[in-house]
């Protein structure tokens, strides 16, 4: 599995245009998102330094999708400044299409395309973005459908995949274009125990072969595993943060401890 | 299927117990049978009492028609013999009209709303212009009959006498067909755009399409896909109404009887083009109601599309 970024027919991620001293890949910077009136954001930094990953913890409704909407360009944000590569990407002259040809995103609901197979899904951006000849891109996607387990299944519709197929066909998308950063949304949301362990395993494999990742997630055991930096969000604020033995050994905030032993008493740290 | 060729491995983790193949010691039990024979039995009962209602309502209509007062007198100027014989070699030339105007219009109607409805729901100031003159025509030709839209393009035109436009009442007609007809195409293609998810272009331009390739790979199939049905409602449609470009003289179906109505004052001809003219819709009609059933299976079966 370790070849997943590699043989790769997509070209090599975005050289790092680094400002004096900034070498982290994401920066986010004082972000306020609202919308309508409710602030869903409030004074939101985050640094994700290359090859690390980030987990985002937090209540349902803290923003955590959110956040990582605006990493990705999705939303716009009122106020505060992202950086990507030490490039400022909410700088309205920026090119948002080549931002977000640099960030992959695998989504709570998976949204992969009904009326494409799973290989089109999965070639549709190394054709059309990165102009890989088709028999590369799809070379390249069989690959890393044999390594998730979905060899059989490139000719298929997603309609037809289970939820847990449906996801890993998701990240290979997301993938296939060997982003800089990967962003990926409580991807284990709607998948069973046993699912949720093959999904998880991908993610590992990702980490080993050096991807940056921002993951939002409430599988507490997977994030205390994987991540090197967890952030703890609640209303709309980083409320704690640190590494993985920090945040869930020895919690600073009050908040976060009761947020923990809630989710210890449900069994599911 | 592609349960035989399940893939080595991790496969298995897929959670595909309950999809094995057929057990081959399996016979059917005697609850299964007793069942089938039932259903069987129904069907075959359905159909009986379909022929028998056929049959009475046919006799009861035909009574109707063949005992009232003035059949006798209707039967000579509407159904005569003679005159069907006379004219139809020659309504059925001018139907080989309307089937060519079906086809050209038809095409021409599919490009010209596309791109209307592409304009309609293109974002930013730029296209304001191009947004404002696509709602405007939609909302015009929409609204005109299409009876006065063609006097206007197929006698209007001709009468200003413009240098190197055509005064040829077949491409007038169909001229102003493509017109009326485009509106309609185009809401039907913009309703279909709206219906595709947001999340759908979202997840498009997460991957780095540009929001023209969102549209045209991701966005426009699912539409198009969607509208099938409606607009191949649209196409019958249109296949009647070029019966009409014969106000302007195009000697199609209807004008070629309305020639031997008025030299023979027997209406005849116009039974026979208005058949002609229902024969031709009906596989039209019936090729619609295949793709929708067959669609509507599909979402159900699929529930995502
Ligand atoms: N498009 C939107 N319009 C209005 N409010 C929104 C929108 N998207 C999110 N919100 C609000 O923002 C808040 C944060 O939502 P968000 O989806 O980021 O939460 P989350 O942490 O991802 O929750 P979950 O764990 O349930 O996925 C919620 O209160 C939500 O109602
Ligand atoms: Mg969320």
């Amino acid at each position: 599995m370790s070849e997943i970024l590699q043989k790769s027919g997509a070209p090599e991620p975005g050289t790092p245009r680094e400002s004096a001293g900034d070498t982290s890949v994401l920066r986010m910077e004082s972000v306020r998102k609202t919308f309508g009136g409710s602030v869903v954001l409030r004074d939101v930094d985050l640094e994700v330094a290359p090859h690390t990953v980030t987990a985002l913890i937090g209540a349902s409704g803290s923003g955590k999708s959110t956040l990582l909407r605006c990493a990705n360009l999705l939303e716009e944000i009122d106020d505060g400044a992202i950086w990507l590569d030490g490039e400022e990407i909410t700088d309205p002259r920026t090119d948002q299409d080549a931002v977000r040809r640099r960030i992959g995103v695998v989504f709570q609901a998976y949204n992969l395309f009904p009326h494409m197979t799973v290989l089109e899904n999965i070639t549709l951006a190394p054709r059309r973005v990165h102009g890989v000849p088709r028999a590369e891109a799809e070379e390249h996607a069989r690959g890393l459908l044999e390594r998730l387990g979905l060899g059989a299944r490139a000719a298929e519709y997603p309609d037809r995949l289970s939820g847990g197929q449906q996801q890993r066909v998701a990240i290979a998308r997301a993938v296939a274009v060997r982003p800089r950063l990967l962003l990926l949304d409580e991807i284990t949301a709607a998948l069973d125990p046993e699912l949720v362990g093959e999904v998880l395993n991908v993610v590992r494999d990702l980490k080993n072969d050096g991807m940056t990742m921002v993951l939002a997630t409430h599988e507490m055991g997977f994030a205390r595993d994987v991540a090197d930096q967890v952030c703890f969000l609640d209303g709309g604020v980083v409320l704690e943060r640190g590494t993985a033995d920090e945040v869930f050994g020895d919690p600073q905030q009050e908040r976060t401890r009761r947020f923990l032993r809630r989710i210890v008493d449900a069994g599911r740290l | 299927m592609t349960v035989a060729q399940t893939d080595s491995g991790r496969e298995g983790a897929d959670g595909e117990g309950g999809m094995a193949g057929a057990d081959d010691a399996y016979t059917p039990s005697q609850r299964r049978i007793e069942r089938e024979r039932h259903k069987r039995a129904r069907a075959r009962r359905a159909t009986a009492i379909a022929a028998l209602s056929t049959l009475v309502t046919a006799a009861v209509l035909y009574l109707v028609v063949v005992d009232a007062p003035g059949w006798p007198r209707t039967k000579e100027t509407f159904f005569s013999a003679q005159y069907a014989r006379e004219a139809f070699p020659k309504v059925l030339d001018g139907l080989w009209l309307n089937i060519r105007l079906l086809f050209v219009c038809g095409a021409a109607v599919l490009v010209l709303g596309m791109l209307i409805a592409i304009a309609r729901t293109l974002r930013g100031p730029v296209f304001f212009p191009l947004r404002v003159l696509a709602a405007a025509y939609t909302d015009f030709f929409r609204g005109l009959p299409l009876i006065i839209n063609l006097m206007i393009v197929v006698l209007g035109v001709p009468a200003l006498r413009l240098q190197g436009v055509t005064v040829d009442p077949v491409l007038l007609g169909g001229t102003a067909l493509t017109l009326t007809y485009a509106a309609y195409v185009a809401e039907v293609f913009r309703a279909g755009i709206e219906s595709v998810h947001p999340s759908q272009r979202a997840a498009a331009r997460s991957l780095g399409l540009t929001n023209r390739q969102a549209l045209r790979y991701v966005v426009l199939p699912q539409a198009v896909r969607r509208q099938v049905p409606p607009l191949l409602n649209d196409l019958v449609s249109l296949q009647k109404d070029t019966g009409l470009v014969s106000i302007g003289g195009a000697i199609d179906a209807v004008r070629a009887a309305d020639i031997i109505v008025g030299r023979s004052l027997n209406y005849t001809p116009y039974i026979v083009a208005g058949l002609l003219f229902v024969a031709l819709t009906i596989p039209m009609t019936r090729f619609t109601d295949w793709v929708t059933a067959r669609m509507d299976r599909q979402r159900a079966q699929g529930g995502i599309l």
